[in-house]
């Protein structure tokens, strides 16, 4: 195009670093990473101690599963030790039992120690003899035929395959994790409240670049992915503050138990959560919960987004 | 180029405020759009550059029934037209430089492709020193031929110039009449919305007067 008859004066044409379109000052970011560190951090202490529940739980079931007791009760009439001896005997001979291993006198006096306390004589108490057999894994026990057995032998025995109290595990871990879940529905949705009104508002304070960038012809598409870049920065931000702090919390977690341990608490939450260390497979659950919340913060901002533009235009 | 058939337009349940509009713009063709304060010319400029939707009538632009289009068409036709208005509407962050640049950067184009297309408008302009300068330090002169060189830089099909010689003096008004004249003799289709009739004076081109909602062309 000639624009005219004046020289145009050759003027070296130098590389510039061009100012992004919209600036990244413009856009409230600070109290949006708090936001979604905070959110993530809360998710990530969530998903951690789901994940602890349920592989201590796992264990319990694992260990309890492949074990049965029977007891043998004192009775008027009968031999304590004979009754218990024929009992074992007689749960040797059933297959798919590995070992079986009655506790003796001495032995049931420790266990019951935290009880009654040391130096006990349990010829003065009727106290039921215990026997633990170690089932074959992944065999399926005739527990019926064990029974009958057992009984035979030892009219006062019975034999407790923990059923009950796997069943009552299992509802308590179901009922940890259906919580988790919840928390973690919350904080997502949290999340996306915050992260639109954030979105909402750094539209607004742009407005004026988004009209200007209708006028030079740019398209919903094209704005959107301007202000997108900054949210899924600040939603990555947020979600490695937040989702770091909670690993750390976890990485520390052992020593923190260590500090607690010997008091009542930290004896109840040994007992319940083990070691209270995540393994590496929880952390790598917590890093994606991360890039998820990111996720779900560029996701949100670029819903906000067209749906503003709808309105600006 | 332009189609406009019974065109009415109103704000709201307000009064019409243009009313049966019917002409044609040609391609290559120059013409001022003039009126009293009030009578629509910013209205009319607003939907030919479809950020307006007329409330009747059928509006045809560079061969698209408008009524038809969606967001990403309309986005995709605006490329073809460019817009000078009254309050120049520069992104205050952004240089000079950057901001007559900005409807390459929307096409994707490299920065090397350019550069020196800009820097050469900029002088045609006067803007030469004030490539480097933000907005908010640029005098209302200097803003207005800002905005007109983001409007011509990309050699639009259909340029919109809402009283684009408003704030400078005779001589650069003159310049810029110039740069208008030189811009449609190259192809583009010209509407300049004017009450500057000195202006108007100094080139023989087709007057489109808007009165009380209603165009009269004098061709």
């Amino acid at each position: 195009m000639d624009l005219g008859q004046h020289e145009r004066p050759q003027v070296p044409a130098r590389a510039r670093n061009l100012s992004p379109i919209v600036p990244r000052a413009s856009i409230a970011g600070r109290a949006l990473v708090a936001v979604v560190a905070i959110m993530t951090f809360l998710a990530s202490i969530t998903t951690g101690t789901v994940l602890l529940v349920s592989a201590s739980a796992a264990e319990w079931q694992s260990d309890v599963a492949s074990e049965i007791t029977i007891q043998v009760r004192p009775a008027a009439g009968r031999d304590l030790d004979r009754d218990s001896t024929a009992a074992a005997d007689a749960t040797r001979g059933q297959p798919g039992i590995l070992d079986v291993r009655p506790f003796t006198k001495d032995e049931s006096a420790k266990l019951l120690e935290p009880w009654l306390g040391s130096g006990l004589s349990l010829d003065e108490l009727p106290v039921p003899r215990v026997i633990v057999a170690r089932v074959q894994p992944g065999s399926t026990l005739d527990l019926t035929g064990l029974r009958s057995r057992v009984t035979q032998v030892a009219p006062t025995a019975s034999v407790d395959d923990h059923r009950a109290w796997i069943e009552r595990m299992r509802s308590m871990t179901g009922a940890t994790v259906f919580a988790g879940i919840g928390i973690l529905a919350l904080v997502i949705v949290a999340t996306i409240i915050s992260v639109s009104f954030a979105t909402r508002g750094a539209m607004a304070a742009n407005r004026p670049i988004v009209e200007v960038l209708h006028f030079v012809g740019a398209g919903d598409r094209y704005i959107a992915n301007r202000f997108l870049r900054h949210f899924l920065r600040l939603g990555l931000e947020g979600g490695v503050i937040g989702g770091g702090m909670a690993m750390l919390a976890f990485g520390f977690s052992e020593s923190i138990a260590g500090w607690f341990s010997g008091t009542p608490v930290g004896d109840q939450f040994a007992a319940l959560l083990g070691t209270f260390s995540l393994r590496p497979s929880g952390y790598l659950a917590l890093a994606a919960q991360t890039v998820l919340i990111a996720a779900i913060t560029a996701w949100a901002s670029r819903r906000t987004l067209f749906a503003t533009l709808d309105d600006i235009d | 180029m332009v189609r406009f058939e019974n065109v009415g337009l109103r704000y709201g349940l307000g009064p019409e405020i243009l009313r049966d509009l019917s002409f044609v713009i040609p391609a290559h063709s120059f013409q001022f759009l003039t009126g009293p304060s009030g009578a629509g010319k910013t209205s009319l400029l607003r939907l030919l550059f479809l950020s307006l939707r007329p409330t009747r009538g059928l509006v045809n632009l560079f061969g698209h029934d408008v009524s038809l289009l969606g967001k990403d068409e309309i986005a995709s036709l605006r490329k073809r037209i460019g817009i000078v208005l009254q309050d120049f509407r520069l992104l205050d962050h952004m240089t000079t430089y950057e901001n007559v640049a900005l409807p390459f950067r929307v096409l994707g184009r490299e920065e090397s492709t350019y550069r020196r297309e800009v820097i050469d408008l900029l002088k045609w302009v006067g803007l030469g020193e004030r490539m480097d300068a933000l907005p908010p330090i640029l005098s209302g002169g200097e803003k207005q031929r800002a905005a007109i060189a983001r409007a011509v830089i990309s050699r639009p099909h259909l340029l919109l110039a809402d009283e684009p010689t408003g704030n400078v003096d005779p001589t650069l008004g003159r310049r810029l009449l110039r740069l208008f004249i030189e811009l449609n003799k190259s192809g583009t289709a010209v509407i300049i919305a004017t009450h500057d009739i000195a202006l108007m004076d100094q080139y023989e081109a087709r007057r489109f007067v808007l009165h009380e909602g209603r165009l009269h062309i004098y061709e």
